[in-house]
């Protein structure tokens, strides 16, 4: 137990250094990630002070950028540890040193998350109240309940997979099979459960018509399974040229094709959804009218981006339907950026404004973040791309430099 | 015996994260009566003596922040009491009276503006129609001819979608039907909101302001005591005044200039209540939603 | 229905009403006869709206022959448009020629100002019903106890009874105009 303590300690003090090692590069990158968070950092300042009337939110659209980012980023960590599926059913060779990453960027994901609920809440003071045991938690009938036990499981889960497995490459050993597979399969349903859970989150509010559609959780997972991997491949392709990761093409375009399945799947929810509404054409057609029209013949604001939303989402399913294109990597990564821009404003505009607007007594208000609110989440992702930064240097050691016990022990010597 | 011995596992604990709590909030200067107010346990999991501790404590709270003598209750809700609303739609002339009248009785900021009550106006030829609903008419006067119009607040559901998402419990229906705010345990998340298909439930954006002369000294815990920045509030049905010794009416009903507004014991075969359910034709507002609201919409003409 | 009818007159004539035009005076009033009657569930109601030094009537109308013909008022009370079937009606129809302070009804009944609802009910059967019910005017006090009512001629005018138009309170602000008020940002 002692030597395990050591040796942990070792394996901490060994992963600082390596954090603290970097070319010019990695430090201004790191520096510019600092900046972004002091500026948000004092941004939240404000808000904790004035309370949240320095956002653009209001009793009419009470909940908005930040719980568009938090949705998104959910999908975003559901997404990444999906990758595990097919490495760990199929035992798929390539894949495989790729779910360290997504297990990685599930994390900072998942962190990101947690930080957006927190700047949204009025009374971050009080969140002692709904955590297990001394607050009082609303099971099972609030979703909200539901959602914090499981995106703080999936982190926990997520974490231990990952230490666990990094740790063991730091002793050189094969890692523990015992504890790192029964907790990687049950992060599969875990991730699925995530995003269900959040998509339940709208879809539950019968008072919001827009969001009160049974195919709402399949959509998001359909969404996410676009957008989570599409970072994953952009992020691949950098880490390949300007750090010692390696990955073989075959595996990216594994993960290429699958996504093409996901977004046919998701274009397909999509159509389904349009044509009901405006099929049946009912009163609650005015939700999508207001994202793709407007509404007493004023052109919405955010039509645009609705449109832009189903325009990428479409060619960029085109891209990747064509293995010519979509092996091609410039046209892959237009793809990628493409249906990460398409599920972002997806989640971030196209789900939540709509479902606000007009409000439950006919309102129309329109929302736009406030400065405020654009630096606050700037601040959040700082956060996660620095959390991400940190743990793919260490882990990107481990994997490729060889660094371990024996390196350090060697270099003792 | 299994419960007994979590409540004292519970009780530790919570006395623990208490003490660990007090001690990190100590070393960053807060006063004894922030602190207080920032460990207080949930209102229905106080016992009579934490109540009335607290109870004084906001009493306190108030008089330091508007130098005013104030009474804050917690009186718990009568047997045999339903309470339920009815309001004449043919009747109402959208003159905000009710608006105002709330808003002073229940001590709502008025920087940043809340109003509980939100009157609609709508099209005669339309219906209750809210895609044709404005609630920011400014005419001479009311009626306007063409023009019906249409007060919301809350509805008291008996299934109250609100209180089904709030995470913490910090909102719950009360035996006697009124849906009731801790404002001291809301955590601010606006699930609520959200969930509301009445616009009922409003978020205090910013720190309330009201002016000294104008608060109601007159105070329910549960109620229109001062509320702080980041919680929500609502229609509690006046519940200082519906529950009170004189179990008087509440203010909106008492301001309406032409009587379109009813208030009174469900479960009393005699109240006003009962006479219009049995005898007018009453419109459920959103009744698809199966939140089954105490508060009638009616045609008494 | 009858019976309820039959039973909220006797309670309301079992009222001592008052004519006076200062409201303090009539809780007191209220008061004491609540007292007096503590089986029966009261309801009072709130004084008539005269206008200033016009009652008692008689004051004027003592020393004046009563003129049974229908005309237009000229010498006084011309401030007084009737707006109320007013082609089959006048002033004689209602308040009594004889008794200048009393009204009548149709029958010949006299009644107090106080008692005018009686008089309204005549002809508006069903409001008067739901006035006595609790649903039609304006109730104010305990939803469980004492409560009082007004009378019919406190929101309608008797000689024009169509509510008047009011001028409503400011609309309330808009989303986008709730700021921060108070402080700079950073």
């Amino acid at each position: 137990m002692i030597k395990f303590i050591r040796n942990f300690i070792n394996f901490i003090i060994a992963s600082m250094r390596m954090i603290a090692k970097g070319n010019i590069a990695y430090y201004c990158w790191l520096i510019l990630l600092l900046i972004l968070i002091l500026q948000g950092g004092f941004a939240y300042l404000h808000q904790f002070e004035k309370g949240l009337i320095v956002t653009n939110m209001r009793d009419q659209v009470s909940w908005a950028f930040y719980i568009g980012n938090f949705t998104f980023l959910v999908g975003v960590a559901a997404a990444a540890v999906m990758l595990v599926i097919p490495a760990y059913v199929y035992n798929w060779g390539p894949i495989k040193e790729i779910v360290v990453y997504g297990e990685l960027l599930a994390v900072a994901a998942i962190s990101m998350c947690l930080g957006f609920v927190l700047v949204d809440m009025g009374r971050p003071d009080r969140f002692w109240h709904l955590t297990p045991i001394i607050g009082i938690m609303n099971f099972p009938s609030s979703l909200l309940a539901w959602d914090a036990i499981v995106l703080n499981i999936y982190l926990l889960v997520n974490l231990t997979v990952v230490t666990n497995i990094l740790y063991s490459l730091f002793m050189k050993k094969h890692y523990n099979h015992k504890i790192v597979l029964p907790l990687v399969i049950f992060s599969i349903p875990m991730a699925v459960s995530i995003h269900t859970v959040t998509a339940f989150l709208y879809n539950g509010m019968a008072a919001r018509p827009y969001w009160n559609s049974a195919i709402l959780a399949p959509r998001f997972l359909a969404s996410a399974f676009c957008s989570g991997p599409a970072i994953l491949l952009i992020l691949f392709q950098v880490l390949r040229k300007t750090t010692s990761f390696r990955i073989k093409d075959e595996a990216i375009h594994k993960v290429a094709e699958l996504m093409a399945y996901a977004m046919f799947i998701n274009l397909f929810l999509f159509f389904a959804e349009v044509f009901k509404e405006y099929y049946s054409n009912t009163q609650h057609i005015v939700y999508m009218n207001y994202l793709f029209f407007g509404l007493n013949g004023k052109m919405s604001p955010i039509a645009i981006w609705g449109w832009l939303s189903v325009l990428f989402g479409v060619i960029a399913f085109l891209i990747f339907l064509f293995p010519k294109t979509r092996k091609n990597f410039v046209a892959m990564n237009i793809g990628c950026v493409m249906i990460y821009t398409s599920v972002y404003i997806e989640k971030g505009i196209a789900l939540i404004i709509p479902g606000y607007t007009p409000t439950v007594l006919g309102e129309i208000y329109e929302y736009f973040p406030s400065i405020h609110e654009l630096r606050i989440s700037a601040a959040i992702f700082g956060v996660g791309f620095l959390l991400f930064t940190l743990m793919i240097k260490v882990s990107n050691s481990l994997l490729f430099e060889e660094l371990s016990i024996e390196t350090i022990k060697n270099r003792e010597q | 015996m299994k419960k007994n011995t979590d409540l004292t596992r519970r009780e530790f604990i919570k006395g623990a994260a208490g003490i660990a709590g007090a001690t990190v909030l100590a070393s960053c200067g807060l006063s004894g009566d922030a602190l207080e107010a920032f460990l207080q346990k949930h209102f229905k999991e106080l016992s009579n003596d934490e109540k009335a501790e607290i109870l004084k404590r906001i009493e306190d709270e108030c008089k330091a922040k508007y130098g005013k003598e104030v009474a804050v209750v917690g009186t718990p809700a009568e047997e045999g009491v339903l309470f339920a609303y009815a309001l004449d739609i043919s009747r109402c002339i959208g003159c905000r009276r009710c608006v105002y009248g709330c808003c002073e009785e229940n001590n709502q900021s008025r920087d940043p503006q809340i109003h509980w009550i939100t009157v609609l106006e709508m099209d005669k030829s339309e219906g209750v129609n809210l895609e044709k609903a404005n609630s920011y008419y400014e005419v001479d006067k009311v009626p306007q001819p063409d023009k019906f119009y249409f007060p919301v607040a809350c509805q008291q559901c008996e299934n109250p979608p609100c209180v089904k998402v709030c995470p913490v419990k910090a909102t719950w229906k009360e035996p006697d039907g009124i849906v009731v705010v801790d404002y001291n345990w809301c955590i601010g998340c606006r699930c609520c909101i959200t969930a509301c298909p009445y616009g009922a439930r409003h978020f205090n954006w910013a720190e309330p302001k009201i002016p000294t002369d104008e608060l109601n000294p007159s105070m329910h815990y549960l109620g229109n005591r001062p509320r702080m920045k980041g919680c929500v509030e609502k229609c509690t049905f006046c519940i200082q005044r519906t529950r009170g010794e004189e179990k008087k009416y509440p203010k909106c009903v008492e301001v309406c200039p032409v009587g379109a507004r009813k208030f009174g014991n469900l479960l009393d075969p005699s109240s006003e209540i009962r006479y219009i359910l049995a005898n007018k034709r009453v419109f459920i507002f959103k009744e698809e939603l199966n939140t089954r609201p105490k508060f009638f919409y009616y045609y008494g003409l | 229905m009858n019976n309820y009818f039959k039973s909220s007159f006797v309670i309301l004539s079992a009222l001592i009403f008052f004519s006076c035009s200062k409201s303090g005076k009539s809780e007191e009033t209220i008061k004491t006869n609540y007292e007096s009657n503590k089986d029966s569930n009261l309801i009072a109601v709130a004084s008539p709206p005269f206008s200033e030094f016009i009652f008692p009537c008689s004051r004027c109308h003592k020393n004046i022959e009563p003129n049974h013909k229908r005309r237009e008022l000229v010498w006084a009370h011309d401030n007084i448009k009737l707006e109320h079937d007013e082609k089959n009606r006048w002033c004689l129809d209602c308040h009594d020629a004889n008794n200048r302070d009393k009204l009548h009804l149709a029958d010949g009944r006299l009644l107090d100002f106080t008692e005018s609802y009686k008089l309204c009910g005549q002809c508006h059967g069903p409001t008067l019903r739901n006035w006595l019910a609790g649903e039609h005017g304006k109730r104010t006090g305990s939803w469980k106890g004492q409560k009082q009512y007004l009378l019919c001629v406190n929101c309608h005018n008797p000689h024009s009874p169509r509510f008047k138009p009011l001028e409503p309170l400011p609309r309330p602000m808009k989303p986008s105009e709730l700021r921060d008020t108070n402080g700079i940002r950073l």
